[in-house]
Parts: structure tokens; sequence; C-alpha cells
């Protein structure tokens, strides 16, 4: 039995300690939204936060999340209108969209940890996060939008 | 010839009488009486109050890691620790009367704390580390008797030994006890602040950090000349807690203040592995006992000496690290930002505590990769380092290879230590291990 909240909701599971969290939220929990990629934490498809944190599901052990706090694609905003989202859905950054859940994942702590990232920030931080459809060009675009976005949003606060 | 055969007998007498007389000697040294049982006192007979603060020195000194087997109850023995003279399991010490420590009285409690005796006169393992705890104070071992007398009795029999002879005589061990066993309580440094001393109490006894951290002898005894000098433990490395750690910023009052109290310091990074437990039993702790942990320690690395360093030591993390990430085409490079970055990666000036710049990681820096490999291999639960954060397991997604390069790449960008040798051999080892123990 593992215990964790997910998208704000306490959630116990009964499942083996190591299997992949990533299974858990689709197969267990019915959370879809994230994906399966590559299943060794090289592709980036199945990024969700824990604890705040981008952290690729597919090799984090259920046990591992015991006690933490893990937000998908579907809890990342209640509309599905956080300044990332809304950014990709300006720019039509998704081509076939299987990866686009793990990108905006990574993007939105890439925002946060560094609210006005360089194109070497966003390439680091990136990299990791691959799209089979090239739409690499706009993902960099979307990133820099919902960067400014946030910023205004933070300062007229 | 008659002569010489006198003379003879008459040495031979003197030796085998000397050699008595050292047995009987030795022998009234080794034996300790039994301390007569007592009917276990009643839960209500402590003051509440004590057995709070004996449930806090409890954390502070992790009995329940050693005493408590995993998923089993808690303190009631059976965990199996390896030493290299064979495998040993710690005992019951809830208050059971048949199988724990019911009808041990808190002279008998106290005795076993300050000198490794059990209750029936026998001696104990130093693999329970009376070698420390014999510097408590009489009141902080009245206190944990309180908390352990109060606790939920288990029935749990002490699991058999698995050391061979002559190791497993108890008697023997008053032999060791002479060579290396120096009990008394801890005393106080005149020349340090209260605070200091405080620290050196906790760090001395109650928390044993030597066990782990300072080198054994081939008896299993610290090694006194080389406190605190860094040590092997369960395939991690207990790191030098001495100037000699190879950290590039100094471990200063402060960065060891938030390493212990929340499980990671910006500038050195995430506790893990055996590490994970004394930082969740020091948060028993009063703040005032933790800072006091850090002055002291701070003191035994000479931080004071280094702090000039602190600000160079970021610079040169900040420029080896942020420069190299992204789309290179140094595979190497590729693999790591791929596998790495993405959380590792840091820009600007100084490091984001929530991404553990591996520039100034120590598991980087030390001359064995075991801590490196470890982490690569099983990552970081919530529970342990920095809490509710984790690090992903990559031991069933990267090949040996793989994590040999990233290893190698590390160590080749972010230090100016030679290369580790044979890396794909150790992480093979490390991995054979763990899943042996596992």
């Amino acid at each position: 039995m593992t215990s964790f909240h997910i998208n704000g909701q306490a959630m116990t599971v009964d499942v083996e300690d190591d299997t992949p969290l990533l299974w858990v939220i689709r197969d267990v929990i019915g959370l879809t939204g994230t994906k399966f990629g590559c299943g060794i934490g090289m592709c980036g498809a199945c990024t969700v936060h824990v604890g705040g944190r981008p952290t690729r599901s597919c090799i984090t052990p259920l046990a591992s999340v015991a006690g933490a706090k893990v937000t998908t694609i579907e809890g990342l905003d209640p509309e599905g209108q956080h300044p990332v989202q809304k950014a990709w859905a300006d720019l039509q950054v998704p081509q076939c969209g299987y990866c686009q859940s793990g990108q905006i994942m990574q993007a939105v702590s890439l925002i946060n940890d560094f609210p006005s990232p360089t194109d070497q920030d966003i390439d680091a931080v990136m990299a990791g996060n691959l799209c089979r459809c090239m739409t690499y060009v706009r993902i960099r675009t979307a990133i820099k939008q919902a960067a400014a976005q946030s910023k205004k949003v933070t300062s007229n606060e | 010839m008659f002569e010489k055969f006198k003379r003879f007998k008459k040495l031979l007498i003197a030796v085998v009488a000397l050699g008595c007389l050292g047995l009987v000697g030795f022998g009234a040294l080794a034996w300790k009486p039994a301390i007569a049982r007592v009917v276990p006192p009643a839960a209500a007979s402590f003051a509440p109050e004590l057995v709070a603060k004996g449930e806090a020195l409890a954390g502070g000194g992790y009995c329940a890691e050693c005493h408590t087997t995993k998923g089993g109850q808690r303190f009631a023995g059976g965990y199996a620790i390896a030493t290299p003279f064979g495998v040993l399991y710690s005992t019951n010490i809830t208050p059971d009367p048949e199988t724990g420590i019911g009808t041990w009285s808190e002279a008998a409690f106290r005795r076993a704390m300050h000198e490794g005796v059990s209750r029936d006169g026998s001696h104990l393992f130093p693999v329970f580390t009376y070698d420390h705890f014999t510097k408590l104070s009489d009141q902080d071992v009245a206190a944990l008797y309180a908390f352990f007398m109060t606790r939920t009795p288990v029935h749990a029999p002490a699991w058999q030994n698995g050391i061979p002879f002559p190791f497993n005589i108890r008697y023997l061990q008053a032999g060791w006890k002479l060579l290396f066993f120096r009990p008394g309580r801890f005393e106080p440094d005149a020349t340090k602040s209260p605070e200091w001393n405080r620290g050196a109490y906790l760090a001395l006894g109650l928390s044993h950090c030597g066990a782990c951290h300072t080198p054994r002898n081939l008896l299993g005894a610290e090694k006194a000349g080389n406190a605190y000098g860094g040590a092997v433990i369960d395939n991690w490395v207990a790191p030098p807690l001495t100037a000699a750690n190879p950290a590039p910023a100094p471990w200063t009052r402060d960065e060891l203040h938030d390493y212990l109290r929340t499980g990671a310091s910006k500038l050195h990074g995430s506790a893990a592995g055996p590490m994970s437990p004394v930082i969740q039993g020091l948060a028993a702790l009063p703040h005032s006992d933790v800072r006091a942990i850090a002055t002291y320690f701070a003191d035994v690395d000479r931080a004071a000496d280094r702090l000039s360093s602190v600000s160079g030591a970021v610079t040169l993390a900040m420029s080896s690290a942020s420069a190299k990430e992204g789309t290179q085409f140094d595979p190497d490079t590729r693999l790591y930002t791929a596998a790495c970055a993405s959380c590792h990666y840091n820009a600007g000036t100084t490091p984001l505590a929530a991404r553990p710049d591996l520039a100034l990681n120590s598991a980087v820096h030390l001359p064995d990769p075991s801590n490196l490999i470890q982490v690569i291999l099983r990552g970081i639960s919530a529970e342990e380092g920095m809490p509710g954060v984790v690090m992903p397991a990559f031991g069933g997604a990267l090949s040996d290879a793989d994590i040999a390069r990233i290893a190698a790449y590390l160590r080749r960008t972010r230090t100016s230590f030679p290369p580790w040798p044979d890396l794909a051999t150790k992480i093979a080892a490390i991995r054979r291990q763990t899943s042996a123990t596992n």
C-alpha cells in the first residue's frame, strides 16, 4: 500500500513498490494525459511534477513517492489555462501531440526556475524532452511567450 | 644436565603460573554479574515529560534504524547488520518481558548503554555503539529508558547471529573493550562555547557520527587517530567530516545546519542512502541541537579557515557546469543532458536549491565513485534527502556502460581530480551487492 497525493487528492494504491509511477497514474488511477515514451527516462514524455519538481515518472518507483504530492498535466490548472498551456494553444505548438504533456510540465518548471530563460537555458533544460515531429522551434517561442506572460501576471499582482 | 632440567622446570612453572594468573585476572575483569530481573514497570510510573524527552533522544540516536526490520514492528529488532566478522541481528528493545527488555531495571539499561553489558552479564558486541553511548548523561539514559519501557511490548525472539568461532565468544569481548573501549561520560571542553560542547556531546555520544564516518581497524574499532576521516559503509562512502572533505565549498555551520535540518544544502546537495535516516532521526531534536551539531562539525572541518574560498568555488562550479549542456554534439554531453540536465542544470551566478549542482556535489569529488553510482542506480525517494522531491532510479533504465559514461563525464568536466578507474566494473559490483541485500 502506498499513499500519496495526486492533483490535490489523497490516493492510496495497492500495487508493488517497484511499479513505475507512470503505470499507476495511467492504469490504476486512469489519468492518461501523461504518456509512455521510451521507458528509460530519456525522452521526457512521462514528465510529471513530484513536490513541484519535474520528474520522469516511467523510472520513478511507486515507493519513492510515498507521502509526496504528484501533479500531472490534468492537475496543472483546473481550466487548462496555465500560461504555458495558453501559449501552447495560441501558437498551435503540437503536431501529433504525443510528447506535449511532458513538454508542458517540463516547461512550467523551467519558467519557475528561470523566469527569463535564455536560449541556452531552454536548450539545457528541454533537451531531455524529445519531439519526433520537430516542433522545437514552436516550443521555444511558446516558452518565451509564456515566460513573458507569467512575468506580466506576477508584476500586476 | 640435571641442573639444566631443574632450571627449565622452574621457568616452565613460572610461565604457567603467570599464564594462570593472567587468565584469572582476565576472567575477573571479563566477568560481569547479572542484574536481577524486575517486574516490568507500569507505563504510568514514568513522567510524560521524561518519556517525551526520551522519544526525542531516541530519534537523535536513530535507535529505530537498527532496531527495526523493513516492514517490521518498531524497536522489535531482527535487522541484519553485515560486519567483516559476519552478520549480526539487532535485538528487541520493546518492553516485552520474555524477548525484549521488559524485566530490565534502569540500572541494567544504563549498564548496557554505558558499558556494553547485557542484563544477564554477557558482553554486547560493539556493533551496538556503546563506545559512543557511554558518553550519555545518566539523565538522558533515564529518559531513553522511560521512552522504551512505555512502548508497546512486541514478542520477537532474538535471531541467531551469523558470526563464526571464535568471534562469537562474548567473554572475549572483554579483551576488545580492554584494547579499544574507554568508558566515561562526556567531558565538556572549557575552552569552547556551550553550543560547541552541546554539539560535541550529541555527535560523540547520542548521534554516534563516528560509527559511520570514522574508519575502523582490523578488529572493528574506530581508529582513534583518524576521527571522522571517512569510511565505507554498506557500499556507500561516509565522507570525511574533517578538512579532508573534498567538496569544493567548505561545510560551514549554515550549510551543515541546512543539510542536517532539511536534508539538502544549496552548496552540497541532498542527503541520500544511509544518511537519510540520520536526517529523519535528527528531526526529533530541537533546532538548537541541530545548530549545535553544525557548530561542532564546522569546527572539526575548519570551515572558518576556508570561508574565503566559498565564492570562488561557486563561481568555478557555475562556469564549469552551465556552459556545457545543451544541443552539443559530444555524445557524453548529450547523454548527460538528456538524462540529468533537465533537473541539475543551473545558470547565473549561484545554483538554485531545487537544482542540486553536481559541480559542487561531494559524490562527484570523492575518490570513490560509490555514492554517485548508488544515487544514479537507486534514485532518491520523497522521504529521503529533500523532503517531497524525488530523483528517479536509473538502475533499470541505463546500462552499466552508460552510467559509467555519465560518471566519467562529470568527473572530467566538474572536478580537477583524476578519472575514476574501472567504473563499469564498480557499477556491476554495486548492482550485485544491492540486489543481494534487498
